[in-house]
């Protein structure tokens, strides 16, 4: 098994200016992030490259990045209003929200090296918010094909060069990317059988979702470096 | 004479071989097929989505429902990835107790495919045996859990709680006589880990008793042999992994080659096939019984000899005893705050794969800080092997799409997700 330093040494002397970013995280794991433009020669190098001979693609997986870091509630000294139901959810808020140019939608993408037993993870921002577009890798792995498929259905992201992107995992006629922060839990329109009308129709949803436990971020005590679980647990 | 026509057949949803919910588009030539275009996404819930709306805790439900046949092994695969991030290490009970359900699991998962297999292959009887094992298997599930199926047993820092010293007997009544009863509770009267080494001893031979039934039956062969070959360049390229991988001759198995929990210590072996058809992915399938067989009996010999924490006791991340919170102000702020709130992750991003009966079961995820994943990523190992179908079936006849569907071990549940 390839050590995580000496991968990512090998992967930035031979990528040098290819790559935005090349991090080992603290989970040993190494993420490095490629433009759409370099993406292709990017992945064709690192199944191919003797040193790196990532031989499967085991994921890709849509993200968006546009609520990151957004908590529904947010509280610093003690007060007297507890957290209600009615506070809005991150899809309720999402409108306001803005995420800076080309770093809303990402494709991140796991390889495995079977023959070399190493792992990577890379990332590729679309340069657009509006319309999101990465280069499709269906040529390299044969097997990206549906996983790209299940994002461009769940995120919007297209994936140019893909044979065959169709919507995937959602309805027939689905309108909309159920898995961006902006769309709601519940979904826009509900289905039922219609007695007088003989069939199924679709109609607005009449639930609104509601915050069971808000989102928080916090980074009180507990969280604070003199108390972090890593040593907390090697003296239990 | 009339041109002929390719014909485009409507295969599933509601099919007894499609294995719950899948809807295939084949485009025939006579009774030969040109293309299939699968269709799922016909249970999906959301999962990923859900999971992006509650604390982590509530989310270890969800991971059952993924693969219903191979509850725990979801369930690892999840905490795993919050364990990772967090930076804590579980308990060496506790992952002797998870390597041993992992197994448990594994068996449950393949008896329930070789079942379903034959099922569908023509052949009846292994269904019932297959199903009379798993029996077994999911009373355990049942006496350290409560539910047979979706257990929600593993959780971050550990297992929700030790092995019971007692497994739960049957009672005579209305419909089971004194002597059926007494007949049934034979092996139960010692605690969880004495029944499953009584089963563990059983289990090989009832594996033979699978084998005397298919492995050199006619039938079976003839529709087994040479179906679906899978070349180990293309099952890489396809993103195959597990058995669908072995069985075309590649050893990879993430339990062997990036170990997580105690699979560094357990003795077994990897099988693998030589021709990658559906037949050799069959024998691939139930050896991995057997030699799962051997890794639950190292973990119950461990497990005897050696009691201790199952959970850690930080109480930042797992709940405070009963008993504790009753007479301590802090363990009761600490079990408060960790059911109404929940618990925050480090911001980061991790992958967690471990060696699913199916194939590799991976779990991304992205945190920002909060209570809340930000976005689960669920990597189901059916999913690639479904997407093949295509390269699979392609050339083949009508029937061997059904011998296809068997050998890929596809359940819905974790490919729609």
């Amino acid at each position: 098994m390839t050590k995580p330093e000496q991968l990512i040494d090998q992967l930035r002397t031979r990528f040098a200016d290819d790559l935005t970013s090349s991090e080992v995280t603290p989970t040993a794991e190494i993420t490095i992030e490629t433009t759409v433009e370099k993406m292709s020669a990017v992945f064709l190098a690192l199944r191919d490259d003797e040193q790196f001979q990532f031989d499967t693609m085991i994921d890709i997986c849509g993200v968006d990045y546009l609520a990151f870091g957004v908590a529904e509630w947010q509280t610093e000294e003690p007060e007297n209003t507890g957290f209600s139901r009615g506070v809005d959810s991150i899809a309720d808020v999402a409108d306001d929200l803005v995420a800076q140019p080309g770093r809303r939608f990402a494709s991140v993408y796991h390889l495995l090296s079977t023959a070399l037993n190493h792992r990577l993870r890379v990332r590729v921002y679309a340069p657009e918010n509006d319309f999101p577009a990465v280069n499709s890798v269906t040529g390299i792995w044969r097997g990206a094909n549906w996983f790209e498929r299940e994002s461009f259905d769940l995120f919007g992201i297209v994936y140019e060069g893909h044979p065959d992107l169709r919507r995937l995992l959602t309805d027939y006629g689905f309108i909309g990317h159920p898995f961006r922060k902006d769309f709601p839990l519940s979904g826009h329109v509900e289905m039922r059988y219609d007695e007088e009308q003989k069939r199924v129709i679709y109609q607005p949803v009449s639930i609104k979702p509601r915050v069971l436990v808000p989102r928080v971020i916090r980074d009180d005590s507990r969280y604070v470096d003199g108390n972090n679980p890593q040593e907390a647990s090697s003296d239990a | 004479m009339p041109e002929l026509q390719n014909l485009t057949l409507n295969f599933g949803p509601q099919h007894p071989a499609a294995h719950g919910v899948l809807r295939l588009i084949l485009e025939m030539d006579g009774e030969v097929i040109l293309r299939a275009d699968p269709h799922v996404g016909l249970l999906h819930r959301a999962t990923e989505k859900l999971a992006e709306s509650k604390p982590y805790n509530q989310s270890i439900g969800y991971m059952d429902r993924l693969d219903y046949v191979s509850m725990m092994c979801n369930e690892h695969g999840y905490v795993l990835a919050i364990e990772k991030l967090l930076g804590v290490k579980v308990p060496e009970r506790a992952q002797y107790i998870r390597v041993m359900f992992d197994e448990i699991t594994r068996i449950l998962n393949h008896l329930l495919w070789i079942g379903a297999h034959g099922l569908d292959v023509g052949a009846m009887t292994v269904f019932l045996y297959a199903f009379r094992e798993r029996e077994d298997l999911m009373d355990v599930y049942e006496a350290v859990s409560g539910a047979r199926l979706h257990a929600t047993y593993y959780r971050p820092g550990g297992v929700y709680r030790d092995l019971p010293d007692v497994m739960p007997q049957f009672l005579a009544g209305k419909f089971r006589s004194e002597k059926d009863a007494g007949r049934l509770n034979e092996n139960r009267q010692g605690s969880l880990l004495d029944f499953l080494e009584d089963f563990t001893n059983r289990f090989p031979g009832y594996v033979d008793e699978y084998e005397t039934l298919l492995t050199d039956n006619r039938i079976w062969k003839q529709r087994l042999v040479d179906i679906a070959v899978v070349s180990p360049e293309q099952a890489l390229q396809l993103g195959f992994t597990g058995p669908m991988l072995r069985g075309s001759g590649v050893e990879w198995d993430l339990r062997k080659k990036q170990p997580y929990e105690v699979y560094d210590r357990m003795d077994f072996d990897i099988p693998v096939g030589t021709n990658g058809d559906c037949y050799d992915r069959y024998l691939v399938r139930m050896e991995e019984m057997r030699q799962s067989n051997r890794i639950i009996r190292q973990c119950v010999g461990w497990l005897r000899v050696n009691p201790g924490p199952v959970m850690i006791d930080n109480h930042k991340f797992t709940p405070p005893s009963r008993t504790e919170m009753k007479g301590d102000m802090e363990s009761l702020i600490h079990h408060f705050k960790l059911f109404t709130e929940g618990y925050c992750l480090p911001e980061g991003e991790v992958y967690s794969a471990i060696e699913h009966p199916k194939g590799e079961f991976g779990v991304y995820l992205v945190s920002d800080g909060a209570n809340k994943p930000y976005r689960l990523k669920i990597r189901a190992p059916g999913f690639a092997h479904i997407s093949a179908m295509d390269d699979l079936v392609r050339g083949h006849m009508l029937s061997d799409v059904v011998t296809v569907i068997g050998t890929q071990d596809i359940v819905f549940g974790e490919i729609d997700r």
